[in-house]
């Protein structure tokens, strides 16, 4: 039996996993203090009369050259329409490369050929934030040797600039370039607006590689990332499909139950006393949480107030905002929607910003520092509010931190909305079956048949009893759901470890143990 | 509902069925099954693992109040709660011309 | 006398709808076994709302089924129905006292012994429907309210159905008019378009100036709307305090008669302050010590 370790919410870990190295227990949202330099990439110079122009990917590999056993990064802005992942590794398989490690900001149902490279180990490492599709699934069910890293957004950022993600070549999907290789998102057939999480990418990795379907005259402008950290500009048919990269339009939702929950997180929002001159927001595009948006705008209207930003992955409906005045600024570092890409082309109040100026928590100061409020998802809730989103009920990784944990841990009032109940599977457990984003950052919990209020936070939970809110103790929703729904049975695991649950600052919250068939 | 009784008292079963694939329901099918085959259950769900033992108790249970003892069940589950489970086996088994002990008395 | 600013309709034949009916917090829920559910469907319906009954937890809201009219399976739904203990039945296109008076007879019969009367709100949806109203009205001590179903009605006079709901002024009038008659409350008809918040506010705003005691409602994201309009306002509380401290001033100084603002305030002045006084004390929204 291996040595282990209980980290500080109550998870057992080894103490070393193989394929992943000693295990930093994670000790607290904020118990790390670096002491480190950052990382330095190999330093470059171009002559005059130097080209970066390249005629194909194959070029790129033999000049670098792309070796056995390298790190290759890539950026997910292009979402579930990216070509560039697929095409990079064809070519990486095509030359014979193997024991490479694949980090890539997030995974989407697109990069399924990736599973085919892992299986016939041409790809042995991975490195992400969110995974869905058929790459968690094959992840789940052990097909690696060694554990994925799942990290957050901003931890992804961290570990590039100190030196734990150490990037040999990032590969960047340019939406727009210019041939000395200058790159911004908001052109192009494939535009996508922000350009954010590549720009560790960009500064921290040995070799740059930019991929653009759409060459400008130089100089491009605007410059989301500058030539001086760009190796090689290679130019190809096409590197999406824009019909995956932004939909059309992000609707609200009409699910009177979502509804009803996001009605109520605006009015804990209210309650809290965050609508008032300068208010800080992120919110999530999807269900209640953009819903909850909604709201919060009626309640910004009737006071007559302007907030300062809008953070995070933004929409059309936080572009409208904007636009209306309710906002100052928005703070991108993803856009959804082509309204978002629309916006950050051609407002200055609409920022666009990197992963590490989002959320990395090792730097001077990282913006979800100076968020009121943010309102998240959940897969699972458990009593002490750690939350989970990077399993499902059935224990398959179906997503990932992302921003999650960064959010919560900034945010002066972190708010997880959910419905009680999912199907018929209860939200909150005694004990999520991976934890994400730790309890201690997590301020509220709103659900369709009451608010929870974390016992740190006895002043919101006065605030929110005074205002008249559906206030209930954690344990209480528990057990209405369990009344309603009746007491699941756990699903259980194997034991292998699949994938390594890192927080923010590097310590291990939890590990995914590989996916059971369940009887 | 009518019943169509033989005249031993005892109910002709048909093949029936009651509920919906929405999200929420159970689409619970009754087919007669050959004579002394016993009440069957055929169950489908996404939430087999926390709840399959559940639903398949609640399924007999409902099932043992009603004059049929040669049945197949076959239920396809989208999450319904117990009391939504009762209702559409009750439904299912009445439409199938089963008589609930309660009538019978 | 109950709060009934909202009552909300639910599909009787949708698991997930009956399901989730009581977080929407309505004054009331109304489980529809009628226009809701299709003919060949009716059947499971009846069963699937009687379990609801029986188990699902609607917090506050009063408990109310819609039957099917006398006319088609109304006394199978009150045999399974009653039984289950709803707190009211709400039974649509009555014509005539009779009709309330056999479904109260089916009723009675239906009760199990000990349980809570189950009480009537008639829907009144046709031309014959409203020339009864007052007949209708005080039919029964079971009945404790008559509702408007303004688009039946409409639809019967061949008339055009509005937003600003001109054609249904006098239907309005006689089912207000019979429900004060009678003692019971008057409950308007649904605004039946969701996405028009504005003219839901104006058409709830009207209904209260009118005397409706609530409104019917087909979408949950009325409801929290509904509530705001029906509630007593600021002023309006402010208001009654006044009167009820003028009454005060004038018994303590012997005199019978009591004044506000140079006006006497008489016995109907001072049943609408303590209304509202009550109102707002149920609310939460009556001043602290009072």
């Amino acid at each position: 039996m291996d040595k282990t370790i209980t980290n500080s919410i109550g998870r057992l870990l080894p103490e070393t996993i193989e394929g992943y190295g000693k295990v930093a227990p994670f000790a607290g949202a904020f118990a790390t203090v670096p002491e480190m330099k950052r990382q330095a990439p190999l330093v470059k110079r171009m002559l005059p009369d130097g080209t970066k122009r390249m005629q194909n990917l194959e070029e790129v590999f033999r000049l670098i050259p792309v070796s056995d056993g390298m790190t290759l990064s890539f950026h997910h802005h292009l979402r579930n329409g990216d070509g560039v992942v697929n095409m990079v590794m064809e070519t990486a398989s095509r030359l014979g490369l193997k024991n490479l490690t694949v980090a890539l900001s997030s995974v989407f149902p697109v990069h399924e050929p990736l599973v085919e490279h892992m299986k016939n180990g041409v790809v042995t490492g991975f490195d992400s934030n969110y995974m869905s599709g058929p790459v968690a699934q094959a992840i789940s069910r052990g097909v690696l040797a060694k554990p994925a890293i799942l990290r957050t957004h901003g931890g992804r950022a961290r570990a590039i600039e100190c030196g734990q993600l150490k990037i040999d070549v990032a590969f960047i999907a340019a939406p727009a370039a210019d041939e000395y290789g200058n790159l911004n998102g908001v052109s192009g057939p494939a535009a996508c607006g922000s350009l954010g999480y590549a720009f560790p990418d960009a500064e921290y990795a040995d070799h740059v590689v930019a991929i653009t379907d759409h060459l400008e005259p130089y100089p491009l402008s605007p410059i989301s990332i500058p030539q001086t950290r760009v190796d090689y500009v290679v130019t190809v048919e096409c590197i999406g499909d824009p019909k995956g990269i932004v939909s059309g339009t992000t609707r609200i939702t009409r699910d009177p139950v979502g509804l009803k929950i996001a009605e109520n997180t605006a009015r804990v929002i209210q309650a809290a006393g965050l609508i008032q001159e300068g208010f800080s927001f992120q919110t999530g595009a999807g269900g209640a949480t953009l819903a909850a948006a909604h709201f919060v705008r009626k309640m910004m209207e009737e006071k007559g107030v302007v907030g300062s930003f809008a953070l995070g992955g933004i929409t059309g409906y936080m572009v409208d905002m904007l636009e209306k005045g309710l906002f100052r600024k928005l703070i991108d570092v993803q856009g959804f929607d082509l309204e978002a890409v629309r916006s950050l082309a051609a407002n200055p109040n609409h920022l666009e910003v990197g992963a590490g100026f989002y959320a990395s928590p090792f730097n001077n100061g990282c913006a979800v520092n100076q968020l009121d409020a943010v309102v998240l998802g959940a897969t699972e809730i458990d009593t002490d509010f750690n939350v989970n989103v990077v399993t499902g009920s059935d224990g398959m990784i179906m997503g990932g931190s992302g921003g999650h944990s960064d959010a919560a841990a900034g945010a002066k009032v972190t708010i997880v909305v959910a419905n009680l109940l999912r199907g018929r599977l209860p939200i909150i457990m005694d004990r999520v079956l991976t934890a994400t984003t730790p309890g201690e950052t997590v301020d509220v919990l709103v659900t369709e048949r009451g608010v929870a209020v974390n016992p740190r936070r006895g002043d919101l939970k006065e605030r929110f009893t005074a205002a008249g809110l559906n206030v209930k103790e954690v344990q209480e929703l528990k057990d209405l759901a369990e009344r309603l729904a009746g007491i699941p049975e756990p699903i259980t695991t194997e034991d292998k470890i699949v994938a390594v649950v890192e927080y923010r600052d590097g310590t291990v919250i939890d590990v995914v143990r590989q996916f059971q068939v369940q009887p | 509902m009518s019943n169509s009784q033989t005249m031993s008292g005892i109910p002709d079963l048909r093949s029936a069925q009651a509920g919906t694939l929405e999200s929420g329901d159970i689409m619970i099918a009754v087919v007669p099954g050959a004579p002394g085959s016993g009440i069957a259950v055929q169950l489908e769900s996404i939430v087999r693992a926390q709840y399959g033992k559940a639903i398949e108790a609640t399924i007999r249970l409902t099932t043992a109040q009603y004059s049929a003892s040669d049945i197949l069940i076959k239920a396809v589950d989208r999450g319904a709660l117990d009391c939504t489970i009762r209702a559409r086996v009750m439904a299912a088994l009445c439409r199938a011309g089963a008589v609930s002990a309660k009538e019978g008395i | 006398m109950e709060l009934r600013r909202s009552l909300l309709f639910i599909p009787g034949n949708n698991p997930a709808m009956l399901q989730n009916g009581g977080v929407f917090e309505a004054d009331a829920v109304i489980l529809d076994l009628e226009d809701a559910v299709a003919p060949q469907e009716k059947d499971a319906a009846r069963l699937l709302v009687a379990e609801a009954l029986k188990t699902v937890d609607y917090g506050a809201s009063e408990k109310v089924v819609r039957i099917n009219p006398l006319d088609t399976f109304a006394a199978e739904d009150i045999i399974t129905i009653v039984p289950c203990c709803p707190d009211a039945l709400l039974v649509p296109k009555v014509e005539c006292a009779e009709d309330i008076t056999r479904v109260a007879q089916m009723v009675a019969r239906a009760e199990q012994p000990g349980q809570k009367p189950v009480k009537l709100i008639a829907l009144l949806e046709t031309p014959r429907g409203i020339a009864e109203a007052y007949a209708v009205a005080k039919a029964d001590p079971r009945l404790v309210a008559l509702a408007l179903g303004a688009e039946d009605y409409t639809a019967s006079l061949g008339a055009k159905r509005t937003k600003e709901g001109t054609e249904i002024f006098n239907a309005r009038a006689a089912v207000l008019n019979s429900a004060a008659a009678a003692g019971i409350q008057a409950i308007d008809t649904p605004f039946t378009d969701a996405n028009d918040p504005e003219g839901l506010v104006a058409d709830t705003l009207l209904a209260k100036k009118l005397g409706f005691k609530g409104k019917l409602s087909i979408n949950p994201r009325q409801i929290s709307e509904i509530h705001r309009m029906f509630n007593p306002t600021a002023e309006e509380i402010d208001w009654a305090y006044r009167v009820i401290s003028a009454i005060r001033r004038a018994e303590a100084e012997g005199s019978g008669v009591a004044s506000l603002d140079g006006k006497m305030v008489d016995a109907p002045i001072v049943n609408r302050a303590e209304r509202t006084l009550y109102l707002a004390r149920i609310l939460g929204l009556a001043k602290e010590g009072e």
